[in-house]
């Protein structure tokens, strides 16, 4: 049997579109997949949703459709994304209207529902897990929840022949794994073909991250035209086994290396990676180079699927305001210090001060902290102040008080930048597998 | 000679954990990588990030170590003060622990 030819279209929200349309266009796919949900798009998703009743669905959703929907229906490839976020159903209209627009006929769109378990987690009040509390503690801050369904959900999708297959949120592997179960025709039980459709997800779900795309370091590492980094592709078996690749003439690379780094990448337990659909076992994969940015990938296998389904929750957490200014030349790192001296009294004025705050020098201590920078003399610092506040008023007073170092503070302070937000934070929890149910609806054109 | 002169590292993060993998440029000197790199090792090394333990899952067939470093992400990636709430650049560390010797 002939490869089945998946392409990784996104790997996440804002990533970029010409490496996708590219593979539509040359790829001679089978299937295309657009993973494009963080942990927390779905809670903002649904607070854009609660301003505005027909968006809540991924922002580039509609430039993404118009760069690969006219390929989609010359060639006949499948697309598949959780683009949907908060609101399928809308997203599968906007797909439609890409279609109307480009005068597309006959596109077919299934829009997969039944990961919103926002009712349930309010009648239910589970633990959160990492956490010693529970949902119902998040009160009226709790945004979303949204159960991670597996392919199961998205095999029914695939079944009535659609085009373009939209859904919120998805385990990301199993965005690939459902094509690859339909193709196949692989049990869900077979959990050793699941396991190898995981790592392909895997290996997928973060586009260029597999194909040269955070890696490069130079001298070390040197990545081929990484400007033009293309996005990968996989060739899988009948029997799960799969070449990870990319496109001719594109740049980037595809060797022992990157494969490696995205296999790894995220994941805890190698033998133990839990899928909706299958645990998975990574602890026996083999990378083997079979040719130029050519990686067969074989050996990972799978057990029992959990009883039980992973739900993020988000919820509001106050806000954060953030204050910044720099320092240059000899004795940066002394005014910057006593810059930082100069805010930490300053929040105590205020009544800040019991608030949980960071206050640290970016190019010193900022990323890891005071020891391992320690022995380094930095020529420039730039002081940073956040502070988690309960009001946006409190917030703003942070900023403020970075900006009055101007005239205030030590000697040379430049650049100040200033910023508030509001805290959108992620939990997680757990939902009996049978408290979750999937619809899917076909829209026509 | 260090981490760096054999090896390449990528962090990622899953909740309030943070992951971090270090890939051997030449599977023949993953030894040495096993050997220097224990958990005890890289817990030391990121003292001011990591608040809880470290795991360490050896890959000898890739050449590559996994590392899970608990409660190392400032209550996670969505609520962190931090400004590399993801952990992303705890890669870079790792790369700079002197390893005695040379490679084989």
């Amino acid at each position: 049997m002939k490869p089945f030819r998946i392409g990784s279209g996104a790997g996440y929200s804002g990533d970029r579109i010409d490496p996708a349309q590219d593979l539509a266009e040359r790829g001679e796919l089978d299937a295309l997949v657009f993973e494009c949900l963080a942990e927390r798009t779905i809670a903002l998703a649904q607070l854009r949703r609660s301003h505005d009743p027909q968006s809540g669905y991924d922002p580039l959703l509609k430039e993404r459709m118009r760069a690969v929907l006219p390929a989609c229906a010359r060639q006949g490839f499948k697309v598949i994304t959780n683009m949907g976020a908060a609101h399928p159903r809308a997203a599968g209209q906007a797909v439609l209207e890409i279609a109307r627009e480009l005068h597309l006929t006959g596109l077919r769109v299934a829009v997969v529902t039944g990961d919103d378990v926002l009712a349930w987690m309010r009648e239910h009040d589970v633990p959160l897990l990492e956490s010693d509390r529970t949902v119902r503690s998040l009160g009226a801050h709790l945004i979303s929840a949204n159960a991670y369904l597996g392919a199961e959900a998205l095999l029914p999708a695939l079944q009535t022949g659609a085009d373009v297959v939209i859904t919120g949120r998805v385990a990301d592997p199993a965005l690939f794994l459902a094509p690859l179960m339909h193709q196949f025709g692989w049990k869900a039980s077979d959990w050793q073909r699941l396991g190898q459709g995981i790592v392909v997800g895997h290996l997928l779900e973060c586009a260029a991250q597999v194909s040269g795309g955070y890696i490069a370091d130079p001298g070390r590492v040197d990545v081929p035209r990484l400007a033009d980094v293309g996005f990968p592709l996989a060739e899988v078996q009948a029997d799960g086994r799969a070449v990870i690749t990319k496109l001719e003439g594109t740049g980037g690379r595809v060797d022992r290396l990157t494969c490696t780094a995205q296999l790894l990448y995220e994941l805890e337990d190698p033998g133990r990676y839990l899928q909706p659909d299958v645990v998975a076992d990574f602890s026996g994969v083999r990378l083997r180079e079979e040719g130029p940015d050519r990686v067969a990938v074989e050996g990972a296998t799978g057990h029992p699927r959990p009883d039980q389904l992973k739900v993020t929750l988000g919820y509001r957490e106050g806000f954060i305001g953030e204050g910044q200014i720099s320092y240059a030349g000899p004795g940066a790192r002394e005014r910057g210090e006593l810059a930082l001296a100069v805010l930490e009294r300053r929040l105590e004025l205020l009544g800040l001060k019991a608030l949980e705050h960071r206050a640290e020098m970016i190019g010193v201590n900022a990323m890891h902290g005071p020891w391992l920078g320690a022995d380094r003399e930095p020529y420039e610092v730039r002081v940073r102040l956040a502070v988690r506040t309960a009001t946006r008023a409190h917030a703003q007073l942070v900023g403020q008080e970075v900006e009055a170092l101007y005239l205030n503070g030590p000697g040379g302070g430049g650049g100040v930048t200033q910023s508030v937000r509001e805290v959108v934070a992620a939990a997680s929890a757990l939902i009996p597998r049978e408290a979750v149910r999937c619809e899917c609806q076909v829209l026509e054109l | 000679m260090k981490v760096r002169d054999i090896a390449m590292a990528r962090s990622g993060d899953k909740g309030n954990r943070a992951t971090l993998s270090v890939i051997a440029y030449d599977p023949k000197d993953y030894p040495l990588l096993e050997t220097v790199l224990t958990a005890e090792r890289v817990r030391e090394h990121y003292r001011d990030v990591v608040r809880g333990t470290v795991q360490r899952y050896p890959l000898p067939h890739l050449g590559a170590l996994q590392f899970v470093m608990n409660d190392a992400l400032a209550g996670g990636v969505t609520r962190s003060l931090a400004l590399d709430a993801h952990g992303k650049t705890l890669s870079g560390a790792v790369l700079d622990i002197e390893l005695e010797g040379d490679p084989a």
